[in-house]
């Protein structure tokens, strides 16, 4: 059914909270049962810390987004600017937000020009530190691996460039036409084939796996989902318009040399290139991309709106801190000889031979 | 055939550009009198937009997947003669 393939099914609850609001969606809209959603978040997450890794809590913070994006199978749009539902996430969002803030650690800096600070956006991509999921794919990682790493790439993938797309109404001038050529490119440049969201379901589909929007997101860990809701955050708030540009510049700027490695450990564990044309177009694209968005893109928003600098800065620097999260979790799991996912599904000969 | 102009990165801030270059109010890309620009991106690709047709030496034509193409300056991209990001960790430095 053609609302099944574009909206994302709904995934199974992790705890009181996404209990509390898959029981919520699934309903007609009701005001007053919103209202106690909105009660009963305040208060579940009131109580809890370290959000980052909370399942329960990321997992309804995508669903809430979702709304947003594509839409949940068989909910009601009109949940999608329900007051009651919004409050909910504003009480998840606040202290997301908090949390991410104390402990992301933002470059001091004293770029102005657009150069400088293209600069140092370089120089912080270049300082990152964090374990290589790409190096572990080039050379060690399994064909079980390979699938898992592809299972959780597919929660942003395959709505992949949408949460930078929210800042373009945000932005004018010289920044906005920097987005806009940047995203014309993440969609294939007029031609849907190339749509990079498209590629990543056919390289799905070449590995055996299924392509279908959210087929894996009960599998995935929460570390998978935050920076997935990270963007969202950014991209929906103009407010943080900053973070959403700083996000771009630095996924853009750790992408086009990761994407290489990528495709060497898919070649290396037998997929075609069917598989890697995803990886081997970003290679190229992302070369040019980072470019773009350091200079005409958070450079030139830098010169435009100086006050925006701080929150620049700060969401390519948690670009690149909860990304590392995430993949660190991946490595210390895999180092260990245990699976990555919250399931074991990557062994069932379904997904193999699907 | 069309002209291209060729303008290093610093030249494209507001105060010091060309007439009918950008500024930070309008929605462009650096532009000379070209419709065809190629920015030297500082330790950096060749940033090439606008019309333009690539041929390697024997006339056959290069493709370019894309209407923005970055071209590599370092010499060691790995998919030449586009960047691939290699100049990142190579040392590779530009005077421009």
């Amino acid at each position: 059914m053609l609302d099944q393939a574009l909206t994302m099914p709904l995934p199974s609850p992790r705890g009181p909270l996404s209990t509390a609001l898959l029981d919520l969606l699934t309903r007609d809209v009701d005001d007053a049962a919103a209202r106690a959603f909105a009660r009963t978040t305040q208060d579940e997450v009131a109580g809890r810390s370290d959000l980052v890794d909370d399942d329960d809590v990321q997992v309804t913070l995508l669903c809430l987004y979702e709304l947003h994006h594509r839409g949940l199978t068989g909910v009601d749009d009109a949940w999608e600017w329900h007051p009651s539902v919004i409050d909910a996430r504003r009480h998840i969002e606040a202290p997301f937000e908090a949390e991410l803030r104390s402990r992301v650690t933002v470059p001091e800096t004293s770029a102005t020009t657009a150069s400088e600070v293209a600069a140092t956006l370089f120089e912080l991509a270049a300082a990152d530190s964090g374990p290589s999921v790409a190096r572990f794919v080039a050379k060690r990682a399994t064909r079980d691996q390979v699938d898992e790493l592809l299972m959780h790439r597919s929660v942003y993938q395959l709505k992949e460039a949408d949460p930078h797309t929210w800042a373009i109404p945000r932005l004018s001038g010289a920044p906005k036409a920097a987005l806009v050529e940047i995203q014309t490119d993440e969609y294939g440049g007029g031609r849907p084939e190339r749509v990079h969201s498209t590629l990543f379901a056919q390289t799905m589909r070449e590995a055996g796996l299924d392509d279908t929007y959210g087929a894996y997101l009960d599998d995935v860990p929460a570390s998978t989902l935050a920076p997935v809701n990270m963007m969202s955050m950014f991209g929906l708030q103009r407010r943080l318009r900053g973070a959403i540009v700083g996000h771009l510049a630095a996924y853009e700027m750790t992408s086009s040399i990761p994407c290489r490695l990528y495709s060497t450990g898919l070649q290396r564990v037998g997929l075609g290139p069917g598989a890697t044309e995803y990886f081997d177009e970003h290679v190229e694209a992302d070369a040019v991309h980072e470019q773009i968005a350091g200079r005409d893109l958070a450079g030139r928003l830098a010169e435009a709106e100086p006050a925006l600098l701080p929150d620049i800065l700060f969401g390519a620097a948690a670009c690149l801190t909860v990304d590392g999260w995430s993949g660190e979790r991946m490595i210390e799991r895999w180092s260990a000889g245990e699976s990555s996912l919250r399931t074991h599904r990557s062994a069932q000969p379904l997904l193999q031979g699907a | 055939m069309s002209r291209a102009s060729i303008r290093a990165v610093p030249d494209r801030s507001s105060q010091d550009a060309p007439p009918g270059a950008a500024t930070a109010d309008e929605p462009t890309a650096p532009r000379g009198a070209s419709s065809t620009t190629i920015t030297l991106c500082p330790d950096g690709p060749l940033l090439v937009r606008g019309d333009v047709e690539l041929f390697d030496a024997d006339g056959e034509r290069v493709e370019p997947r894309r209407s923005t193409v970055a071209l590599c300056r370092c010499g060691a991209s790995a998919i030449k003669p586009f960047c691939d990001g290699t100049h990142k960790v190579n040392g590779f430095r530009s005077d421009v």
